[in-house]
């Protein structure tokens, strides 16, 4: 099982130059210390707070090592890190698709950790997943009804106001979703997601796989619907245009947290550059 | 109208038989697509494939029999009980069977066992109360009636009233319900369904019951149609199964094609082969039509990503 353990300790970051390097004295598996590249990024009312959560998909395999997150009301949070940080686990442990074996998942004051999925969303957060995150032979209308499990009621009128943000979903509101083009159906997914009025959104990279223009695209969306009100808790690969919209960033490495900080911050920090965003920003 | 002898002139021989096999083959077309509706969700939804599903029909077949013949109550109260009882039978094996097997982790393979083993328990069972002898239920089947220049029995009307009724309502339950268009949800991803939070146990278990009913009712029809034996839906679910892959496997409205094409496309080969190898007709079309459309008639192309 060797094969499978996370990145060798002797990788910490002992010599980061940055201020405040600090190590969450919660961790006891950390062997990586978390550096955190701004100020006052303390919240008082966090919106969403993952504690140090340890877990993966099998009891033995540990993919998350005591990762913690924080977002607060309204901002965008940003999860960059390299392929096998345990990104998408990070995600999928807050939204109770698995359950983390140690750690605390709160949303608001409640304690959801544990809390099956399909209860969650009735909970005031939405997921989208990366890939198969629309119904394809529902039409568009449908796939957004299908997001109403929870608050029946209202959904026409809800379906409305996705119209108006989206206008484009409106027009083919009839067409089978798999018809979609790659960022049509990211805008249904987000919409479809937004329909029981969730106050915190998960996105697992939703510029994944897309042409550079719908890449744009899919940023406006995010961009738009935090504008809303919606907070936002989104994975990237496309990490500089990811922090360049994030009040908040994580660089996951290793199931842990390297870095932390604002995303124009970690943008700047030339290690964070150097060791996650391919170099230098130009 | 009272029956009547039609003359057939060598002119008139090909329309008359043409419109003759034709209402035979929407007979029997919608006993497979009633079948296969039921079968292709559950498959859709559970990635099941349920070898009893078959033996679900024959005892539709059977509980209408009891009702109609041994206690010589009317053939709508027959049909009611049998759709009633094998709803709950789908219903019972969910709450019994499937459900506490998926929760272990059964894969694929264990549950195409269990579903095999629980055919045999039923046929068995059915053997056992009935015996083996073929049955018939109290219908008139020597009626019919002459339209312009074809006949159709009032067997014939009476499957293919019942038959389109039923395909109406499913069609309307699947496009206009929240509960049927869940279906199709879960259909295409459970996973997504679940984290949409759609209730995806009440979709499953209302599936079963409309499964289970379908397949009640096909049984009936093809009990009225032909006679009961308990061999009756074994022998039809490989037609209904060719069906399925025919109009797309896991989905509803292609099942319902592929039953319908299925059925007119064996009964249309008796014009020109012996009736004995309409099976092997129909097989033959279904092999044909999946080397040009291989996801199926109303299959789609293969989603990726």
């Amino acid at each position: 099982m060797s094969a499978d353990e996370p990145t060798s300790p002797d990788e910490a970051p002992v010599d980061t130059p940055i201020t405040e390097a600090a190590v969450d004295d919660q961790v006891t598996t950390a062997d990586v210390a978390e550096t955190v590249v701004s100020d006052d990024l303390d919240v008082v009312q966090p919106v969403l707070r993952a504690e140090h959560l340890v877990g993966g998909y099998v009891p033995e395999v540990d993919i998350l090592r005591g990762c913690d997150l924080t977002a607060a009301d309204g901002e965008i949070v940003v999860v960059v890190g390299p392929n096998g940080a345990g990104k998408s686990t990070l995600i999928k442990a807050i939204f109770g698709l698995i359950t983390p074996r140690e750690g605390r998942v709160y949303l608001r004051d409640a304690d959801i950790t544990g809390t099956p999925a399909n209860r969650i969303n009735g909970l005031g957060m939405s997921y989208v997943p990366q890939v198969n995150n629309v119904f394809p032979s529902l039409t568009i209308h449908e796939n957004l009804q299908m997001g109403a499990a929870k608050r029946r009621k209202g959904m026409d009128a809800r379906i409305e106001e996705m119209y108006e943000l989206f206008p484009r979903l409106r027009e083919r509101r009839r067409n089978r979703a798999e018809g979609l083009s790659g960022g049509e159906r990211q805008m249904l997914a987000v919409a479809r997601a937004l329909m029981p009025q969730p106050s915190v959104l998960l996105l697992d990279e939703p510029s994944a796989g897309l042409a550079p223009k719908a890449v744009a695209e899919v940023f406006e969306t995010v961009k738009r619907v935090n504008d809303s009100g919606v907070t936002i808790v989104m994975i990237e690969q496309n990490a500089r245009a990811a922090l360049a919209i994030a009040n908040r960033g994580y660089v996951l490495e290793g199931g842990q947290n390297r870095f932390t900080g604002r995303g124009v911050d970690l943008l700047n920090d030339p290690h964070v550059a150097e060791l996650y965003l391919g170099g230098a920003a130009d | 109208m009272a029956p009547r002898a039609v003359r057939v002139g060598s002119a008139r021989f090909r329309m008359d038989d043409l419109l003759q096999t034709t209402i035979n083959g929407i007979a029997s077309g919608s006993i497979y697509a009633l079948g296969a509706i039921g079968l292709s969700l559950v498959y859709a939804i559970l990635k099941l494939v349920n070898f009893a599903h078959g033996d679900f029909m024959t005892l539709g077949g059977y509980v209408a029999f009891a009702v109609n013949v041994s206690l010589g109550m009317p053939l709508v109260v027959a049909i009611a009980a049998a759709v009633v009882a094998v709803a709950v039978l789908g219903l019972v094996t969910e709450e019994l069977i499937w459900r506490p097997m998926r929760k272990r982790g059964a894969g694929l393979m264990q549950m195409l066992l269990l579903s095999i083993g629980l055919a045999f328990v039923l046929r068995n069972l059915i053997l056992l109360t009935w015996t083996g002898e073929s049955r018939k239920l109290n219908v008139d089947d020597t009626a019919s009636y002459g339209i312009g220049i074809g006949r159709v029995s009032l067997l014939q009307i009476l499957v293919i009233g019942i038959a389109a009724a039923a395909l109406v309502g499913v069609g309307l339950l699947l496009t206009r319900t929240y509960v049927g268009k869940s279906m199709r949800a879960l259909s295409d991803s459970f996973d997504l369904a679940e984290v949409s939070g759609i209730d995806t146990k009440r979709v499953v278990t209302y599936t079963w019951i409309l499964g289970g009913g379908l397949a009640g009712l096909a049984g009936v029809l093809a009990a009225v149609f032909t006679t009961l034996t308990p061999n009756m839906g074994w022998t039809l679910l490989l037609g209904i199964f060719a069906a399925i892959i025919l109009g797309g496997i896991g989905n509803p409205f292609g099942a319902l094609v592929g039953g319908l094409a299925l059925g007119l496309v064996q009964e249309w080969s008796t014009n020109f082969v012996e009736p004995t190898y309409k099976e092997a007709i129909g097989f033959a079309v279904l092999i044909l039509a999946l080397l040009f459309r291989p996801n199926g008639l109303l299959g789609h192309a293969t989603r990726t990503g």
